[in-house]
């Protein structure tokens, strides 16, 4: 085919692309015809490339079939999150003590049993949703009756929920940017927890022991510090995997629980960074280094939270714009290509790593000085392991890391709500995380409980082969 | 022309070889000295350093062995030093000689060091050396049989963790301990399967996989704690095995009290020791499952059935972690804590990746680990200027140094973590 | 006489590639059947078809005159088949024994395996049918030539009587070529009947009793060597009659661009790979390097462009010391790179198009400012390539997997070309391309010559050296044992070289066994 033809082609197939997406509605049916008719299109383009190489799986994904590509990206993790939804509402009916009750009498009540799982489920779920996104009638009121008396408590009280689940949502911004740029750098940095407490420590550090400081100097040498720690603890993982070779994972599993420890031992008693408050703790920070909240009590929501947003912009133009991003890139995506191409493949290693370990301690920084303003042993719920999910639902795409986190955030805010009020425990969401991760990993699963056409190309990321030595 | 080529080669082989022995014999004569001086020197010549061999109950008595803790320090470090100079010299070929004998002798200063002043029971601490290196033992033979066939297995932690819940469960609620162990192994069984499923079938990353298994079961096992057994705390009790004394055997003394006193599960775990080792390395199934985690496709041009043989790997090796889990609550305490695997999964994967995925080299770092997790709540009564913290620390350090290739290499399975694809 | 085995309409298609299309072959028993033809031509999915490696999507197989329902290598090994793949199926940790009786394995008390049993038969069979081989040692301390005889000790221990080798010289030399034959000779008279994969025509016309000819998988038509010749076959396999030679002028050489000075480098396994070699390329001349795969001319030519450590020795590119250059350094000297392995050097299959045009250069202007890449600049620049190399891709932005090997072959010329270079080192520049790519390919390598480039070429292909060279050196166990002119040289000449030895008056070294560090 000569080259005028393809280009005809293309030109025709981007209009007709883009009257697909005047047209077209989020309906299963609709949905399938129209991935059919991407397909034939992808397949007569393969033909032009096809030749008799059997290993070249000839698929091309043009950039113009924005409406395809879009629903791609977007269905899986939608219909996963659903999935997941679905299987922790049965988890949550059938561990549900009222149910198991009613379980052997089904024969004689099978309405009952029915009616009472339905309400389990939803009195949990319309708590986590509530929890997750607020009251938004008893924000209306505290509106008005903040513009009538001028009293802002009721107002604010309502306001705490939906600016919690951003809170909530802050570290999870940056762990989840950690893991992705891990990901994207072909590493895999399991170890994000604790390079999370090695940030919150070293803030920490900076922000009880040195007094006197104007905060414009204090809080950001605070963040700074934070960041500084974990990049350091992740980058010994990046070293060691440039000079010598060992897989990164197992070596930050080991540094998470080497830190886990170290921190342990830094707020024992004697430790050196003991407070005096008879608890295993450190003195509290000095205001000159907090995060300033934006809005009085209970409303904690703090300059984190943008802090977090600049952060995705900034991962974004890192990796996508510029040649620091483009060699972190050319060796996750090879590294054999990447050596051939002049890159460093052992500091771009160390860089990246550091670069994610930067991100986790700034996830420690932020949840240090614009929430606890102390560190504790106990300091995070996980967030360097959820980030994971985060980093893997959002395909390793800052903006989709931040739209993850948004939902982690209220998703874990919510269930808090849930375990308050429906007495079903916290931990459903991990359970909810864990099967999401599954769903993502295996979308073969969510295709084939939905029905949905297999695309031409499967998508596969290996990571690990092998701990390497 | 080809001798040149032959010599050429053997010359550097050996360079590498002379120098790996002199960095690591020179660490050895360094460490030594520090030891003389610090573990030695420092200590005044009259302290005593008592080891005692019997409980307060015991019906024999060993007599207490006195020793001045300088002078054998002294000679322990000089030892120490000498063993060092011998590897520069004449080179310690077997690798795990060469880090027995040096972690015995600093461990050994160490010990005599700490007690200074002070008596600590050594059978005591052998015993439960031995108990707490179980879990581990098993949680890396739980590495080895699924690694072995080519799947990683990061999800140990979580196997051990679902199957500690369950047997207490079941124990309880069917007041038969053999009951509650074949349900926790079966839980094991079916988690480890989902592992399979994901990682064999879907061809999910094996670290993704076993990380949704981890937080699969950290989550379940603590929305289940909350939701059944805090409320029910009867649901939480499942009574433990008793100790089964082997006749004869357990009266010998020392080795009686430490190896033939066990509950039934200690002896289990140890003879599944020599049965792993057995399987991998004799048998038929071992054969085929070593040529699936090295090359795999080799294999499946023979007729072996790659995917057959590590899923039944993958499942077996949740029972042998679901065990090990197990052991945690019906070996030892009867009842079930938040997270009370406590990263003893990942300790068993760094015992295993130590012993180089061989059954006995993982017992063997099993009991290195189960020996500094016992001397650490010893050492908390004593005194010591080394705080239990960096004790546990311990195994992992040890695991990145190991895998940095300071002390020794190893070669983990080929075909690790590399979904097969079958045309 | 009926065949023993028959392949009837045998159809397999791949997403886009129709990989065997209605192909009709016959085997008759103790008969050495030859399956000749290009890379890519379908050779090897049609043997991993009947070995049960891949399911046909139609057709049928016919053994003994029965219908053969061969659902994987297990049903293929039960009716008699074994094959040898072209990368060895050994596990290199295992022993012989071990290897040889995976999938088969001898048990004594119920569950033991018997490896003293199964190393007895390997002995016995290594005694018949003068396979060499000690079954303790381990197949990571074996030569390639000695693995290969474990391959095919393999199918003789499970008593396959059709035998199908895939390109099982690739990895031999001549003089290892010539006694694998002659063990395929015995194999024949004792009544096996083999199936012989190759592109090579020489080995053909030598061993084959019959010869099928596959072009983009379909059969073009079969031969009886008696009565035909080299040229006929390569027409039947390239499709036209193939002129393989070059149109060049004589070489204008120059200045020394590329000193290389007793150079010594160590392979994966920290043997000496390549030993002592010492050449110059002078500007506007091309050195070929040939030899058999294997004898150091992979480590070499990475060595040379930074991406193997170099032991001892100088390599000066330019006047410039370059012995323990990085990549990048050696590239900022004008110095282009065709790497051997296209898929895991060449590219990032991964990206698309235009990033993998720039993958030299991304990192400075015009294509980045500072820390920023100028995207529109790189898309334009990666237009222009695309159309000056004739590239056929449907767009700049689909990801470089996508295009077939000579497409993705040509994205990596045009990367390296599209710069003024002053040396080229190409590494295997047309292996499994199609003869219109290599043509091309031939084409823009003597254009750069005629530029005044220095131009280094690595390849296993006699023709292609032959016609691309103006002086040929040849390597044979690390060592370059002869350079000669290549218009004063002949295709046996160079393959007495390529076997090690240096010229007919001088005694033939043993050459065939590199020492086997077990025995």
């Amino acid at each position: 085919m000569t080259k005028a033809r393809r280009r005809e082609r293309k030109r025709k197939s981007q209009t007709k692309a883009r009257k697909r997406k005047a047209s077209v509605t989020l309906r299963g049916s609709q949905c399938r015809s129209l991935r059919q008719r991407d397909t034939r299109y992808v397949n007569s383009m393969a033909q032009v490339t096809a030749t008799a190489i059997p290993q070249n799986n000839p698929t091309p994904a043009p950039r113009n079939s924005i409406v395809r590509r879009g629903l791609d990206v977007l269905t899986i993790p939608a219909l996963s999150i659903l999935t997941a939804f679905i299987v922790s509402g049965f988890v949550i009916a059938f561990t549900s003590p009222e149910v198991l009750k009613l379980l052997p009498q089904f024969w004689q009540h099978p309405l009952k049993l029915l009616t009472t799982m339905h309400e389990t489920v939803t009195t949990a779920y319309a708590a986590l949703l509530q929890g997750a996104f607020g009251d938004w009638g008893a924000i209306w009121q505290g509106l008005e009756s903040w513009l009538a008396t001028g009293n802002a408590t009721d107002l604010l009280r309502a306001l705490r929920d939906p600016f919690e689940s951003l809170v909530g949502a802050t570290p999870y911004i940056f762990t989840g940017l950690a893991v992705a740029v891990g990901f994207k750098g072909g590493l895999f940095n399991i170890g994000v927890e604790g390079q999370l407490f090695a940030g919150a420590v070293a803030s920490a550090w900076v922000g009880f022991s040195i007094e006197g400081l104007p905060w414009f100097i204090h809080l950001p040498l605070a963040l700074g510090a934070g960041i500084a720690a974990g990049a350091v603890w992740a980058g010994i993982a990046g070293l060691l995997k440039a000079t010598r070779g060992v897989n990164e994972v197992i070596n930050t599993i080991m540094l998470n629980y080497i830190m886990f420890l170290f921190t342990d031992w830094l707020l024992s008693d004697g430790g050196p960074l003991r407070g005096n408050a008879g608890a295993p703790r450190t003195p509290e920070i000095y205001p000159s280094a907090y995060l300033p909240r934006l809005l009085p009590d209970p409303v904690r929501f703090h300059w984190g939270f943008f802090l977090a947003i600049g952060a995705v912009f900034f991962v974004y133009w890192l990796l996508w714009k510029t040649t620091v991003g483009f060699e972190i890139r050319t060796v996750g995506a090879s590294p054999t290509a990447a050596k051939y191409a002049g890159i460093a493949v052992g500091k771009v290693f160390v860089m990246a790593m550091g670069l994610s370990g930067g991100l986790a301690g700034l996830a420690g920084a932020n949840e240090l000085l614009g929430l606890n303003h102390y560190m504790v042993a106990a300091f995070s719920p996980g967030y360097g392991f959820d980030a994971i999910a985060l980093a893997l639902l959002g395909k390793s795409n800052p903006f989709g890391v931040l739209a993850a986190a948004l939902l982690f955030g209220a998703l874990r805010n919510g269930a808090t709500r849930m375990q308050s009020i429906a007495t079903v425990p916290i931990d459903i969401i991990s359970v909810m995380q864990a099967l999401i991760i599954a769903f993502i990993a295996a979308p073969e699963i969510v295709r084939w409980l939905f029905r949905l056409r297999t695309p031409a190309q499967q998508e596969h990321e290996v990571f690990a082969r092998g701990w390497g030595a | 022309m080809f001798g040149m080529v032959a010599t050429a080669a053997a010359r550097k082989a050996s360079d590498v070889a002379q120098q790996r022995r002199w960095l690591v014999g020179g660490m050895l004569v360094v460490i030594g000295l520090l030891c003389l001086w610090f573990f030695a020197m420092q200590v005044p010549a009259d302290v005593i350093s008592k080891y005692r061999f019997s409980g307060g109950g015991d019906p024999v008595q060993l007599p207490v062995i006195e020793l001045p803790t300088r002078l054998t320090n002294f000679i322990l470090a000089l030892a120490l030093i000498a063993f060092g100079a011998f590897h520069i010299t004449r080179g310690v070929a077997h690798s795990g000689a060469l880090f027995g004998v040096s972690a015995s002798l600093l461990l050994a200063i160490f010990l005599t060091w700490s007690i200074r002043g002070a008596s600590l029971n050594l059978t005591g601490l052998l015993e439960s050396t031995l108990i707490r290196s179980i879990p581990f033992l098993l949680g890396a033979l739980s590495g080895i049989m699924c690694e072995r066939s080519g799947i990683i297995n990061i999800a140990i932690e979580g196997m051990m963790l679902t199957a500690a819940f369950v047997s207490v469960i079941v124990g309880a609620l069917t007041g038969n301990l053999w009951i509650a162990l074949v349900a926790g192994l079966l839980s094991g069984a079916l988690i480890a399967g989902a592992h399979a499923v994901l990682s064999i079938r879907f061809k999910v990353d094996q670290i993704i996989s076993g990380t949704v298994i981890n937080i699969f079961a950290a989550g379940l096992t603590n929305f289940l704690n909350l939701r059944w057994l805090t409320v029910n705390q009867e649901l939480n009790n499942s009574g433990t095995f008793a100790k089964l004394p082997i006749p004869f055997l357990s009266d010998i003394p020392v080795l009686g009290t430490i190896l033939f006193n066990q509950i039934i599960l200690v002896y289990i775990a140890l003879g599944l020791m020599f049965a792993v080792n057995f399987l991998l390395f004799s048998t038929r199934w071992g054969l085929r499952t070593r040529a699936v985690g090295e090359h795999p496709k080799a294999a499946d041009t023979l007729g072996v059935n790659v995917f057959k043989i590590r899923y039944a790997n993958v499942i077996f090796a949740g029972m042998l972690a679901a065990l090990g889990g197990a052991f945690l609550t019906l070996g030892s305490v009867g009842r079930f804590d938040k997270l009370m695997t406590n990263g003893r999964g990942f300790i068993a994967l760094a015992a295993m990746i130590f012993g180089n995925w061989n059954p006995f080299g993982s017992f063997g770092a099993s009991l290195l680990f189960g020996f500094m997790d016992s001397l650490q709540l010893k050492l908390q009564i004593l005194t010591s200027v080394i705080p239990s913290e960096f004790l546990l620390m311990a195994p992992y350090l040890a695991t990145i140094i190991v895998l940095a290739g300071v002390v020794g290499r190893v070669r983990p399975p080929a075909a690790e973590g590399i979904p097969y694809e079958k045309q | 006489m009926a065949p023993i085995l028959e392949l009837r309409g045998i159809t397999k298609r791949f997403p886009g590639v129709l990989a065997n299309d209605h192909i009709d072959l016959t085997l008759n028993q103790g008969e050495i059947h030859a399956l000749l033809g290009e890379n890519g031509a379908g050779k090897s999915t049609l043997m991993n078809v009947l070995y049960g490696l891949y399911r046909p999507d139609e057709g049928e197989i016919l053994i003994r005159d029965k219908i053969a329902h061969i659902a994987g290598p297990r049903d293929a090994i039960a009716q008699g088949i074994g094959m040898v793949h072209q990368h060895f199926m050994l596990i290199p940790v295992f022993t012989v024994t071990e290897n040889v009786m995976l999938g088969d394995e001898s048990i004594v008390n119920g569950v033991v395996l018997d490896r003293k049993k199964v190393a007895r038969e390997i002995r016995d069979l290594s005694v018949k049918y003068g396979l060499e081989v000690n079954p303790d040692s381990y197949i990571k301390d074996l030569s390639v030539g000695i693995q290969q005889r474990v391959e095919i000790i393999k199918l003789l221990y499970r008593k396959a009587d059709i035998l199908i080798l895939d390109e099982p010289t690739a990895v031999l030399t001549p003089q290892e070529a010539d006694d694998l034959f002659q063990v395929l000779r015995n194999l024949k008279a004792r009544g096996n009947s083999i199936i012989f994969i190759t592109h090579k025509l020489r080995e053909v016309l030598e061993l084959a009793d019959r010869i099928t000819v596959l072009r983009l998988g379909k059969v073009v038509g079969s031969a009886d060597p008696q009565n035909t010749n080299s040229a006929e076959l390569a027409r039947m396999m390239v499709g036209r009659s193939v002129i393989l030679s070059v149109d060049k002028e004589p070489a204008q050489p120059q200045a020394v661009t590329l000193d290389v000075k007793n150079l010594v480098v160590l392979d994966e396994r920290h043997n000496v790979a390549v030993n002592d070699v010492s050449f110059q390329v002078r500007a506007g001349e091309v050195l070929g390097i040939a030899g058999v795969q294997g004898n150091g001319q992979t480590e070499l030519a990475r060595a040379l462009t930074g991406l193997r450590h170099i032991e001892s020795g100088s390599v000066s590119i330019l006047g410039e010391d370059t012995t323990h250059a990085t990549p990048r350094k050696i590239s900022e000297l004008r110095v282009a790179h065709v790497p051997e392995d296209r898929q895991a050097d060449g590219l990032v299959l991964g990206f698309p198009v235009e990033d993998n045009l720039v993958l030299n250069e991304y990192y400075r202007p015009p294509f980045a400012k500072g820390l920023v890449m100028q995207r529109e600049v790189i898309e334009k620049a990666a237009e222009e390539r695309v159309q000056e190399f004739d590239v056929r891709t449907p767009s700049i932005f689909v990801n470089v997997s996508s295009l077939s090997g000579g497409n993705q072959q040509k994205v990596i010329v045009a990367r390296e070309f599209s710069r003024d270079i002053k040396l080229l080192i190409a590494s295997q520049p047309t292996r499994g391309l199609d003869v219109g790519s290599i043509e091309y390919i031939h084409k823009r390598i003597i254009e750069k010559r005629d530029a005044g480039t220095a131009v280094l070429l690595v390849s296993n292909e006699l023709d292609e050296i032959m016609s691309l060279s103006d002086r040929i050196a040849v390597m044979f166990k690390g060592q370059i044992i002869d350079t000669v002119n290549a218009d004063e040289t002949t295709k046996e000449a160079l393959g007495l070289l390529m076997a090690g030895m240096r010229d007919e008056s001088a005694p033939p070294r043993a050459q065939t066994e590199i020492p086997d560090k077990s025995a």
